[in-house]
Formats: structure tokens, sequence, C-alpha cells
């Protein structure tokens, strides 16, 4: 009864989701938490669950994606933000504490938190 | 690591990384018989024998930007240390088994913690991956196979903010029976 109820509130979502992803693919944000081994040890997961709890207490819509290890083990958590039309920015050792400020000044206000940013990526259009 | 979920994250990522596009993770937790398992399948590029029997060194690794890797010998060291072993199965080409298992109440076995957390890490990888989940404690099973989802959702990604919360919700409350059911258990006199 419960999967029944679930799968018919996942078609109710993916009727909202088709209309509003033309939109999303051009104005969007993305998020993306380093995921390998060394993202992990160094709490990683924590702070994914982190910003999906900051992103639904803010109500913005952000795409969170995982990847494997880029090679800065030591800069682990390695979060980036992108959004369509600004240059990537990486942040370096991020806790689950710094994420609320991090949301804040970076999704809410636009400025880039100048000391926990380690650096710019260019531009790409967002898939 | 502190919790078991955190070596099945990375195992995870491993077969992710191995271009895996189905993994199937099964947990057993036979309180009776006071063993747990940990089964993690993937359909990846799989190892040779001679790479299977290095994999266990932690100075073994596939990466070119670092030379350790610790993934693997981590998993095999905890599961050691509380009665249990760590197995690996590999064909090349067709994939890797990675068999773990651990004396339930030993007291130096890291509790599951939240696998809730590992299996979103995964759902929302760079690389669309399924997950074939099945956890079951005694008699209690909670499956969940997000290809079945994928399919239900044509051409909107997992990652998408709404479908990404109903997730949470339901791995959520699909391993919330789990725990009733491990409560509801009669003490052992």
């Amino acid at each position: 009864m419960a999967r029944l109820k679930n799968i018919e509130e996942l078609k109710k979502i993916r009727a909202e989701a088709q209309k509003d992803l033309s939109v999303r693919t051009q104005t969007g944000t993305r998020i993306i938490v380093g995921m390998g081994t060394c993202g992990i040890a160094a709490g990683a997961r924590e702070v994914m669950q982190a910003i999906l709890k900051e992103l639904e207490a803010r109500k913005i819509e952000a795409h969170v994606e995982t990847v494997g290890c880029v090679g800065m083990c030591a800069k682990e958590p390695l979060v980036d933000i992108e959004q369509a039309g600004k240059s990537r920015i990486r942040y370096a050792n991020i806790t689950p504490e710094n994420v609320p400020r991090l949301v804040e000044e970076h999704l809410v206000k636009g400025n880039v938190v100048q000391e926990w940013a380690i650096g710019r990526l260019d531009a790409r259009k967002i898939q | 690591m502190r919790e078991l979920s955190l070596h099945i994250l990375d195992l995870l990522e491993n077969a992710v990384e191995a271009g895996a596009s189905r993994i199937e993770i099964r947990i057993e937790e036979d309180l009776k018989k006071d063993w747990m398992v940990i089964e993690i399948t993937d359909n990846g590029r799989g190892m040779s024998q001679e790479l299977i029997e290095r994999v266990r060194d932690p100075f073994c690794t596939t990466r070119t930007t670092r030379h350790v890797g610790l993934g693997l010998p981590l998993f095999l060291e905890a599961a050691r240390r509380c009665g249990g072993d760590l197995v690996i199965q590999s064909n090349p080409g067709k994939g890797t088994r990675v068999r773990t298992t651990f004396r339930h109440s030993h007291i130096d076995r890291a509790p599951l913690g939240d696998i809730t957390g590992a299996l979103m890490a995964i759902l929302l990888s760079e690389h669309p991956v399924d997950l074939d989940y099945c956890h079951t404690v005694d008699s209690g099973v909670f499956r969940f196979d997000s290809s079945e989802i994928r399919k239900e959702l044509e051409n909107v990604p997992l990652s998408h903010p709404k479908v990404r919360d109903w997730l949470f919700h339901v791995l959520c409350e699909g391993e919330a029976t789990l725990i009733n059911e491990r409560e509801e258990r009669p003490l052992s006199p």
C-alpha cells in the first residue's frame, strides 16, 4: 500500500518536474561534492547531507551531485558551486558547520566566500 | 571509519569509477545466528586475478593522482577484527562482487550508520548508476530499485530537487521500518 502511494507521488513529481526542466537548464545551480575515499573519510557525506538540509530549509532549488576524487585529497571535503553564466568556484575543507554560511553568501547574496575558496574554473554550459 | 555505511559508500564509489551502470547491495542482518553480511555486486570492468591479489594491500591503487588506495584494506580490517572476512570475486569485463561478513554482536563492529546518506550520495552521482538495494533484519525486508524509479521518471534526472527530496523520504521511511523490526524483537534471556 505504502509502495503504491509512493509511485503515485512519483508520477505527480514527474509531471511537475518536467514543466520546469527547460527553465532549470538555463538558470540552474549545481553543487558538486567530492565523494572519493578521501572525501568520505573527511566527512563529505555529512557535508552533502547538510547542503541538502539547508537547501530544503531555505526552499532553494539547486542540483546536488557527487563526483569521485579530483586529486586534492588534503583539501577534502571539496564543494564546487556552478551557476549558469558564472565561473565555477571550488571551496576546500568544508564542514557541515560551514554550509549555512556558504549557502547564504554564495547562493542567496551572490558573493564568493573568499576565505574558503581555492579556485575559479571557467564557466561552462550547465547540463 | 566510524560507520559501516561509509565503507559501503567507498565501495560503491569504486564501482562507479569502474564504469558500473548497476550495483546490487545486499545487507543481511541475522540476529539469531549473530551474523551480518554485506555484499556488493557491480557490472563494472572487473579486476584481473593479479589485481585481486594486490588490492588488499593499502599501497595499491588504480589511480594515478597518488600512490595509496585505502578503501578495501580498511573494510577488510574492519571485518577481520569482528571475526569476519572480506572475499572478492571478479571477472574482467563482467564485474566484481565483494562479500564482507561480521559477527553481529562483536564489540568492535561499527554501527551501520547513515546508510540513507550513503545511498543518496551514489544516486546523485554525476555518472548515472542504478542501485538495487535490499536490507534485511531477520524477517523484515526493505527493497529499493532505482531503475524502476528512473523508468517512471522518463527524462527527469534523479538529482532533480523534487525527486531528490522524494527519494530521501522513501529511503528514510524504508529503513525506519527495519528499526521497528529490531526493536520489537523480544530481548533474549
